[in-house]
């Protein structure tokens, strides 16, 4: 019998109407940046140029911040709750309408494969708003006193690597607290927060309470610093949240901070093998391991480290890496060249301290940014490699002989996002999930997110939790504390 | 002739023992009358050092004894503290320069207090840990755990009620404490070592420091092993020093109303939330 030759399954993307250029979404309509400025965001598996996207400057985000304002003191904060959420039930229903589109725009700016972005990026933003919609007229049952009050404007800034999905995660908790928003997306993935702005038009979303701002890091620090905004939420590295967290000190303002991770997932020798090879494969390539709670330290128990290792290389043979709007595709594009470099420079730390780098064989296309699956073995608790975030598909193998080891490995960083644990034993998985410095601990299964889960980190992972309850906490006045 | 009364020598606690400061320091602490009471320890850098590797050590023993048994130890403190009631009523009268009934309700709000805690030790999870509905076959979990090493600032005065009120909190979520005296009103909270030395807490839980806050608050703001801070009894520039210099271990910084809520508790939580899969 002969093979099978791959025949490659793209998505079309005549759904996505990219405009060439677009403004600040800012009081309900696009506008110009005052300074007339722009930069240009790119498909990073392409290199092609989407669009030319508007640079917020300090005005700008000071324009942002007054609309966001105006709107929350005159209509938000007086409308019914429950009118408030129906608009958020509104716009879960339009993103769900116009999911594919903003599944194959999310692929094209972002480089994660279709597949991600259309199973789990898109519905999980609008099941964000849906979950958030119905809290809206409830924040009264929700534990935190019996008239619960919102914030005010809140300042969020998010990354590239699930662009509408944080997003989602940032604006539906404070719109249904009751806040109002002056929201900037990361600078490499702008393009369906601006596509999000068009569905607040839909949505007939009174004016200013959703703004988004687009520019750098310069813009970023504008929004945090600007003096009139009640509280900053915050996703992005460990090493930017605390340049935030020292930038409000001094002031009012107050702060959930969602920041880097370095997960260990710890396989015991009795976890059933082939579904751990499975979890292995999706903590840490998933989205090109561009996942703050990816697994990037597997932790394997000695004696069954050979099989799992074999498994596992096995395993990454069969990983599709390529065209991210290929419907097969498991491993899209590195995010940025910026991006590839530190994975470069890291992954070369690890080969220069004497750990052992494995790929499989495969060809990686000409143009883009692109990163093979790799793991590392023989790699010891004080490499690099072991210790700081790489925020690409590498994967850190370590070993152990008895569970207390495992643990005291696993705990051993300044993170404290997530972990996994293998295991068939029960009592085992919850000892191991008691000891664990973690806020998410999956068992026997890897990132899984959901609105109702709340998710954040110990340490300096960051502060707060997002999604359920406790997340809806960020966004409300506090009944014990004292504001600053 | 009257006889000679026998004063007490008000030094540290560290680790569950009543050390003097490293530093051979002392100062001068003055009654409402003006008049010489103790030469209380003036602690040092070090001394804070200490009594973080004590609380540090301490901790996970403290968070893993079951919730029940943490309420009855806080309950113990309770009872420790009604039977010394009358040493604290004297310190607080000659300190505060109070009248003796304004004492005596100090100290009953102090007692309540910790009764009030102690009962609260084994309801964390179920006021704010949950089960939660996720889209999946997935069992899912938030539960509330300690934090780690908590740094007290309570405010000067009442200062056993507002001690008592800072600390319980702290240790009914499973930490371990280094409180931080009142530089002018430190006495009670001094003897409050002596009740906690006699209600089981395990040595390193507590440790209580004397001396300036201001020369131990740039240490607290920057000790990587130092968790989270209640500085609501320190002045507004200070609070910024301690966030700022916080900021390296992302420290939970918290100030509270002059209130008791559960929310005392678990601002020095972490909630947990675990993931688990249900199939055969």
């Amino acid at each position: 019998m002969s093979d099978f030759e791959y025949a490659s399954a793209p998505e079309s993307r005549a759904i996505a109407n990219i405009e060439s250029n677009y403004g600040l979404f800012i009081g309900g309509k696009f506008v110009q940046p005052k300074k007339g400025k722009s930069f240009n965001t790119i498909n990073p598996a392409t290199e092609e140029v989407l669009s030319k996207i508007g640079y917020a400057d300090k005005s700008d985000i000071d324009a942002a911040v007054k609309s966001a304002r105006s709107a929350y003191l005159k209509v938000w904060s007086k409308m019914p709750a429950k009118e408030r959420g129906k608009y958020l039930f509104r716009i879960a229903r339009i993103m769900q309408e116009r999911a594919r589109e903003f599944a194959v725009v999310e692929t094209l700016d972002n480089g994660k494969p279709i597949r991600e972005s259309r199973d789990t990026d898109i519905p999980l933003a609008a099941a964000h708003f849906f979950y958030h919609a119905g809290w809206a007229d409830k924040l009264e049952f929700a534990g935190f006193g019996s008239k619960p009050k919102s914030l005010g404007v809140v300042g969020q800034v998010i990354p590239w690597n699930f662009p509408l999905l944080m997003l989602a995660w940032k604006i539906a908790p404070a719109l249904a607290a009751g806040n109002t928003v002056v929201l900037k997306p990361a600078e490499t993935t702008p393009l369906t927060a601006l596509l999000f702005a068009e569905v607040c038009q839909q949505a007939g979303l009174p004016e200013g309470v959703v703004n988004i701002v687009t520019g750098d890091g310069v813009t970023g620090a504008a929004l945090v610093n600007h003096p009139d905004i009640n509280k900053i939420a915050f996703t992005g590295s460990t090493e930017v949240g605390k340049s935030i967290a020292r930038a409000i000190s001094g002031s009012k303002k107050t702060a959930t901070l969602e920041l880097g991770g370095k997960a260990a997932n710890i396989v015991f020798d009795d976890a059933a093998i082939d579904e751990a090879v499975e979890g292995i494969v999706n903590g840490i390539f998933f989205n090109q391991g561009h996942v703050c709670c990816a697994g990037s330290r597997l932790i394997l128990q000695e004696n069954v480290a050979e099989e799992v290792l074999d498994k596992l290389k096995k395993r990454m043979s069969l990983i599709r890496v390529g065209d991210p709007m290929d419907k097969n595709t498991d491993l899209g594009a590195i995010n940025s060249k910026e991006q590839l470099n530190k994975i470069n420079e890291i992954s070369n730390a690890g080969d220069k301290e004497g750990a052992n780098r494995w790929s499989p064989e495969l060809k990686l296309p000409s143009k883009g940014f692109w990163f093979p699956p790799t793991i590392f073995t023989g790699v010891t608790q004080s490499h690099r490699i072991a210790r700081e975030e790489i925020f690409g598909p590498v994967l850190s193998v370590l070993t152990f002989r008895t569970p207390a080891e495992a643990i005291e490995k696993a705990n051993n960083t300044m993170y404290g996002l997530s972990a996994g644990v293998w295991s068939d034993k029960g009592s085992k998985v919850l000892w191991a999930a008691k000891q664990l410095k973690a806020g998410v601990i999956w068992s026997n299964t890897f990132n899984k997110f959901d609105p109702a889960s709340p998710f954040g980190g110990y340490k300096e992972s960051g502060w707060g939790r997002e999604g359920g309850r406790h997340g809806l906490s960020g966004y409300l006045t506090a009944e014990a504390k004292v504001n600053k | 002739m009257n006889r000679i009364d026998v004063n007490k020598t008000y030094k540290l606690f560290i680790g569950g023992a009543f050390p003097r400061s490293e530093s051979g320091r002392v100062y001068e602490i003055k009654g409402a009358d003006k008049k010489f009471i103790a030469n209380p320890a003036l602690a040092s850098r070090k001394d804070l050092r200490d009594a973080v590797v004590a609380a540090k050590s301490a901790q996970p023993g403290w968070a893993n004894a079951t919730a029940f048994n943490r309420g009855q130890i806080l309950y113990r403190m309770a009872e420790m503290l009604e039977g010394r009631s009358e040493q604290f009523i004297n310190e607080i009268t000659i300190l505060e320069g109070v009248a003796k009934k304004a004492a005596q309700l100090q100290v009953s709000q102090a007692v309540d207090c910790l009764v009030w805690y102690s009962g609260w030790c084994d309801k964390l999870t179920s006021i704010s840990g949950s089960q939660n509905q996720v889209s999946g076959p997935f069992y899912n979990f938030t539960t509330p755990e300690s934090l780690g090493v908590v740094a007290v600032f309570a405010e000067a005065k009442p200062s056993l009620l507002a001690t008592v009120r800072a600390l319980a909190p702290v240790l009914a979520g499973g930490n371990s404490a280094i409180l931080i005296a009142s530089e002018n009103f430190p006495l009670p909270a001094i003897s409050l070592g002596e009740v906690i030395a006699t209600s089981d807490l395990p040595g390193g839980v507590v440790n209580i420091l004397t001396g300036k806050a201001s020369e131990l608050i740039p240490w607290v703001g920057s000790h990587m092993e130092i968790d989270g801070i209640d500085l609501t009894g320190v002045s507004k520039k200070q609070e910024e020093e301690l966030r700022l210099a916080g900021v390296d271990n992302l420290k939970r910084i918290f100030r509270f109303s002059n209130t008791d809520h559960p929310e005392r508790i678990l601002s020095f939580m972490e909630q947990k939330t675990i993931w688990h899969p249900i199939g055969i």
